[in-house]
């Protein structure tokens, strides 16, 4: 039984509905919206309000699920046939990609974590870039916002990504002559650059209304498919007083970025930092923000050293098994790692 | 923008006087609360709240630039964002011309190695003329351990650059240029930052030097998020995002120093890694084994790091974290013109070498000639 209480509507309605006897949504349903307004004793249109309000709560409870008269819905078979038109955005590491069932999805939040130096925010950076590889190409062709709220964007850096990446794209496809010159126009690292939206965020208030802002900035901006906040953890770690309100607020920001992903088909990437929690009788490193953090996000990779090598593992994901994947930072940008034994090393 | 009034805000009077009647008055009162809390509070409906909050998020989201015309920004900026060069050519071409503006550097090692040496030296670099590969600016230098010697100044800067510095007052109007403060607390720290910071461009500062940082937050451990907080100003998160916000806001170099602590536990790992592999890991344990004195949160924040460290009597620099730059070793030694690099061909590291922290108690004591 539904409780008046689960409907999305202002206190004075809700104490109005309780006191003239309207305590769950099956009484409610019965109403028409006159008699409504009379019992409330307020106003026609107030009334409708109520009532459709009550009856967007009731959708959620249909006992079946045909999608005719549940707007919005949709089949599994449909929810299948999506997914596999969907292209994911690679990593510019193959092996990592795998392990990530082809790259990064879209429609999906996907968290990344790891220790300071570890390149998530090179990651960031190539993500950025990679979505925007032309559909030709086996890319999405589309643009990417970079939300930075800790400064660590190096826009030198990109563009060194970009060049590589480029380049890539070429020796992959080992296109002919006169479509390089078709494609050169477009495949500039300048155009690149100008497609990557940044916003500097210098505080939580700031990233709170970035990402309230971001339904009306990727109703302008439809080609967007990739959201990148680095990194979600910043602010909230050192600026926010009460830890109760903020799981709230997180819980709230995680839900919003997740029906952004779904509603323009994009792909969300956060990237949080690392502390040490103590359990079991010894420190262990885990990703910021907590326990109740770490249920919003779809997916899960963890960045992390494993010997001398850079390791990604997949800890959390709704279809994916979890796995590792071995990659390199390099000066072309995030690649597979490949034999090191040619380097010196030190001793 | 977090303040802006939302009298401010152009919402509808009506709606506005409730927030104000609410004592909802700036963009972060309201934007700190769930909608939900939001409209129980303000006694809105749903698609008032949402409409309000969407207005307030408009306004409050700081605009937004494309990364080129980022790029572009900063090319034109010219001197105020030039890069500092420390004369050490492999760490300079590592760096991509210097060390960064904007950003903070990061210089971490345990006591005695030459931290200090490097920010005197960097300290008079800033000062030097253009022509001498300078900044031809002020310096702000932060000493909280008193460590900072004029007369080592003039000694680095003799020795380095005799040609200035046997012209006729050219010394003075050099030292003259680096502002030592003293500050005794954080808190003291703060306060004269805050006041400096707009007139930072005004007077040409194009250096800032904190050394060492850890010497102002040892006494306030924040590494645990859940930790009891002390005044806002007394926390390392606050300085963190305060110091980021000058190096950005004046777009000059912040260099600052960290020190070691002994590591007490093996290093940290995550639960699905098992538990710590024993491999080779006890020929390593001979040696001391060390960390950088503030913690994660800290090492996430600078964008460069740069490790000083003593092993089998040798010092080496590494560059341990750079958004650039591969993670590069160079062998150095420390004589009467400051550091030398012993080669400019950085030695490549895999993995995790590069970060660790090694000394040898008896490394640091062969003093050097000078």
């Amino acid at each position: 039984m539904m409780e008046i209480s689960s409907i999305p509507i202002s206190a004075s309605h809700r104490a109005k509905l309780l006191s003239a006897g309207y305590t769950t949504l099956s009484s409610l349903s019965s109403a028409s919206p006159s008699q409504l307004a009379r019992d409330l004793n307020v106003g026609l249109q107030e009334a409708i309000d109520i009532l459709k309000a009550s009856s967007e709560s009731c959708r959620l409870d249909m006992p079946d699920g045909a999608h005719e008269f549940c707007k919005g819905a949709q089949t599994a078979w449909d929810m299948l046939s999506e997914e596999q038109a969907l292209r994911h955005i690679s990593t510019g590491s193959g092996d990592l990609d795998s392990i990530l069932g082809g790259g990064i999805h879209c429609k999906e939040v996907t968290e990344i974590g790891g220790v300071p130096g570890i390149g998530k925010t090179q990651l960031g950076i190539q993500l950025a870039v990679n979505v925007q590889i032309p559909y030709e190409f086996g890319g999405l062709g589309g643009k990417a916002i970079y939300i930075d709220t800790e400064g660590s964007f190096m826009v030198e850096r990109a563009y060194q990504i970009a060049e590589a990446s480029i380049l890539d794209v070429f020796d992959n496809f080992g296109c002919p002559l006169k479509e390089i010159q078709a494609f050169s126009k477009r495949l500039k690292p300048e155009s690149f650059l100008e497609n990557i939206f940044y916003f500097r965020i210098c505080s939580y208030t700031e990233q709170i209304a970035v990402i309230n802002y971001l339904e009306q900035f990727l109703a302008e901006h439809k080609d967007v498919k990739i959201v990148i906040i680095d990194s979600v953890t910043f602010h909230f770690r050192q600026d926010f007083e009460d830890l109760a309100l903020r799981t709230r607020v997180l819980g709230g920001m995680s839900l919003k970025l997740m029906n952004l992903a779904k509603k323009f088909s994009l792909s969300v990437v956060l990237m949080n930092q690392v502390t040490t929690k103590f359990t079991e009788g010894s420190f262990q490193l885990t990703l910021a923000l907590g326990d109740s953090w770490s249920h919003s996000c779809t997916n899960r990779v963890i960045l992390y050293w494993n010997g001398n090598d850079r390791h990604a593992y997949l800890d959390k994901s709704p279809y994916l098994r979890s796995a590792s994947a071995h990659f390199s930072v390099t000066g072309k940008g995030i690649r597979d790692a490949t034999s090191q034994c040619k380097r010196v090393r030190m001793m | 923008m977090a303040n802006k009034l939302i009298s401010t805000m152009g919402l509808p009077p009506r709606i506005a006087n409730v927030f104000a009647a609410r004592s909802i008055l700036t963009a972060k009162d309201a934007l700190s609360l769930p909608e939900s809390d939001l409209m129980a509070l303000l006694d809105l409906g749903r698609d008032q709240v949402a409409v309000a909050v969407a207005r307030i998020s408009e306004i409050t989201c700081p605009p937004y630039q494309t990364a080129l015309s980022l790029m572009e920004d900063r090319s034109r900026s010219g001197y105020s964002g030039r890069s500092l060069q420390t004369l050490l050519k492999g760490l300079d071409e590592a760096l991509g011309g210097g060390i960064p503006p904007g950003v903070l550097t990061e210089l971490v090692g345990p006591s005695g190695i030459g931290k200090t040496q490097f920010c005197l030296k960097l300290s008079l670099l800033a000062a030097l003329p253009t022509y001498c590969g300078g900044l031809n600016g002020r310096v702000i230098y932060i000493d909280t351990e008193s460590k900072f010697s004029s007369r080592r100044i003039i000694e680095i800067g003799e020795n380095s650059f005799p040609q200035i510095f046997q012209t006729e007052g050219m010394a003075q109007e050099m030292a003259g240029r680096i502002v030592v403060l003293r500050p005794t607390s954080l808190a003291e720290f703060t306060e004269s930052l805050e006041k400096i910071k707009l007139s930072l461009i005004q007077h040409e500062v194009k250096l800032l030097i904190i050394d060492s940082m850890a010497g102002l937050i040892s006494g306030h451990p924040r590494e645990n998020e859940s930790s009891s907080r002390g005044s806002k100003q007394q926390s390392l998160g606050w300085t963190l995002s305060f110091l980021k916000s000058v190096a950005e806001f004046s777009r000059i170099p912040i260099v600052v120093t960290n020190q070691v602590r002994g590591q007490s536990t093996e290093a940290f790992h995550y639960t699905f890694e098992g538990p710590g592999k024993e491999d080779n890991k006890a020929s390593e344990r001979l040696e001391s084994h060390l960390t950088a004195a503030l913690g994660i949160q800290w090492a996430h924040a600078v964008t460069i790091r740069l490790i000083l460290e003593a092993h089998s009597g040798q010092r080496y620099i590494k560059l341990a974290k750079s958004p650039f730059s591969p993670p590069l070793c160079f062998p150095f030694v420390v004589d009467s013109s400051g550091i030398i690099l012993l080669t400019d061909d950085g030695v490549e590291m895999k993995g995790q070498e590069i970060s660790t922290i090694r000394f040898q108690g008896q490394g640091i004591l062969e003093v050097q000639p000078i």
